[in-house]
């Protein structure tokens, strides 16, 4: 190990090249994110604690952030049930149109969160939707309300489980579950100890990222929750507003919470994911 | 060894072979009826009624809308741009795999977790992280706040990662043996390069920056801060989708919608033809 590593400095060491590439990347990623980074950090802080400590106390700001917290969690946990779900279904099962729903799953992705907020509106509006009007006369308001803004952040991060299931099913195999099968075992008994002990880590790491991508959601959720002060505000839109309402500290401050969140999702991951590999 | 920390888009080789499994059970196909059921209510009726509602003026009045001055204005600006930051990004992101798979120092871990920072960031958030460095106030002494070059800013940092992290696994798979046997027939570096390593390079290049244009042509979050929104200057498709909807006209809102969606559905194509080639070269 000590002697492979050693040869392997040497023969970077031969090409200056390689340090002027190491160079240009550590700039470019230090410009474009580090140095930001920091100076959110240090701009929330540049009173010291007061900034933190005024949206802490602010009782529309605490709102917030517990609107956020549990839209968030609802929206992984939907998708955590969907993902694993739908991922058992594409990997181990035929059926007509698998194809066309693999891709599809995709969508998401690729859609602007703006055209998301638009589309639920088109449909769950409460005055010109699809749907909207039939389901309010039922009494569930959708648009401008809790179930909207769940959806949007549903749909947003609809992919991320998936994406790390999938591979990590067809890599298993479907052996020990034909094993466990053949001695008996029933499809609840199958799943519990054959398939989610295997797939464990990736429904960890699709987890932890659909959390940090839900917290942070931000154009989807702004056009169906109608941003009602101390009702549908979530953490994100409270950046926008203070930013916009000239209290900057009070927006460094909530925008370093969020930035500290999806930070922490990020080591989360990359600490785990090497064990995995090993 | 080197591990792609988040891998939002995996390479086009790992994704997908999905033929074959078994026939439907009665509790799977109950499972796939409730899944399916779901992703239509959520996904595929609300995309078919923005198609809807922008077909209700009729072709003309699509067209009407879609080349209004201002309109086709954020429409020019957001592609132009995204192409522009695709573009560097091929050769950034590129270059960052590479040095990532490839170097060894120290400090490599915390680039690793830099490049996933803009998937998991908050767009609003990056906004504002943009504007601490590059706005009013910059320690660099360089204002860029409401200019075009703001646009080209955000879209460049939300698009960091998707380049990187499909390049970089393929980069890691590549076989050191063939870079010796060219360098030791005579290939300079640069020509192992451009023979060897690049072609082997083309799908996931092409897989990542597809992901990242369309990344970047619905963006929103990161601009609202950082690029003042005026109108015929630093627009953009998504805001003029949003300030339609805030005056109650979801029909000319739906046309410029179905725009960005018709961009995102000829990436998924795009990136479906390129994976297939892939997969028939085994």
């Amino acid at each position: 190990m000590a002697e492979h590593s050693i040869v392997t400095r040497t023969q970077v060491g031969r090409r200056p090249g390689r340090y002027v590439l190491r160079a240009v990347v550590t700039a470019y990623l230090f410009l474009l994110v580090a140095w930001p980074l920091y100076l959110v950090a240090r701009n929330a802080f540049a009173d010291g604690f007061t900034s933190l400590n005024d949206i802490l106390t602010d009782p529309d700001v605490t709102h917030a952030l517990r609107l956020t917290v549990v839209i968030a969690v609802t929206a992984v946990v939907i998708n955590t049930v969907f993902g694993v779900g739908i991922s058992i279904l594409l990997v181990r099962y035929d059926f007509p149109g698998k194809r066309t729903l693999n891709a599809l799953l995709d969508v998401p992705l690729s859609v602007s969160p703006i055209v998301v907020g638009l589309a639920l509106v088109l449909v769950y509006g409460g005055r010109e939707g699809w749907f909207g009007p039939t389901l309010e006369s039922a009494g569930l308001q959708i648009i401008f309300a809790t179930p909207g803004m769940v959806m949007a952040t549903v749909f947003v991060a609809l992919p991320l489980v998936i994406r790390e299931v999938v591979p990590i099913l067809q890599e298993v195999g479907d052996e020990q579950e034909q094993a466990a099968r053949s001695l008996g075992a029933n499809a609840v008994q199958t799943f519990r100890r054959i398939t989610l002990p295997a797939i464990k880590w990736g429904v960890i790491y699709g987890v932890v990222l659909s959390l940090a991508r839900s917290l942070g959601e931000f154009g989807a959720v702004k056009v169906v929750s109608g941003n009602v002060l101390g009702e549908t505000r979530t953490a994100t839109l409270v950046v926008e507003e203070k930013y916009l309402n000239f209290d900057k500290g009070g927006s460094y401050a909530t925008a370093f919470l969020l930035a500290l969140v999806a930070v922490a999702c990020i080591i989360v991951v990359s600490v785990l994911r090497p064990k995995e590999d090993r | 060894m080197t591990s792609s920390t988040l891998a939002p888009q995996r390479p086009a080789a790992h994704r997908r072979s999905l033929r074959g499994g078994l026939p439907l059970t009665r509790v799977s196909g109950l499972g796939l009826g409730v899944a399916m059921v779901w992703f239509s209510l959520l996904v595929l009726i609300p995309l078919a009624a923005v198609a809807v509602a922008a077909a209700d003026g009729g072709w003309a009045g699509f067209w009407r809308t879609v080349t209004n001055d201002q309109t086709a204005a954020t429409i020019r600006l957001t592609v132009g741009t995204a192409l522009l930051v695709t573009l560097v990004n091929i050769v950034m992101g590129t270059l960052i795999a590479w040095v990532l798979v490839r170097d060894r120092f120290f400090g490599k871990r915390a680039l690793e977790i830099l490049i996933d920072v803009p998937f998991a960031l908050p767009t609003i958030v990056a906004g504002l992280v943009l504007l601490a460095l590059y706005g009013p106030g910059s320690p660099l002494g360089v204002n860029i706040a409401n200019t075009r070059i703001a646009v080209f800013l955000a879209f460049l940092f939300v698009t960091l990662p998707f380049i990187v992290r499909t390049v970089q696994p393929v980069l890691a798979e590549l076989d050191p043996e063939i870079e010796e046997a060219a360098a030791s027939l005579g290939a300079s570096r640069f020509t192992t390069f451009r023979r060897i390593i690049l072609p082997s390079l083309t799908p996931a290049i092409a897989a990542g920056a597809a992901l990242s244009f369309a990344r970047a042509v619905g963006e929103y979050g990161s601009l609202v801060l950082l690029t003042g929104n005026l109108p015929m200057r630093t627009e953009v498709a998504s805001v003029r989708i949003l300030s339609s909807i805030e005056n109650d006209n979801l029909d000319s809102a739906a046309a410029v919608a179905v725009v960005l969606l018709a961009i995102s559905l000829a990436v998924i194509v795009v990136l479906d033809v390129i994976q297939r080639r892939v997969m028939r070269r085994g």
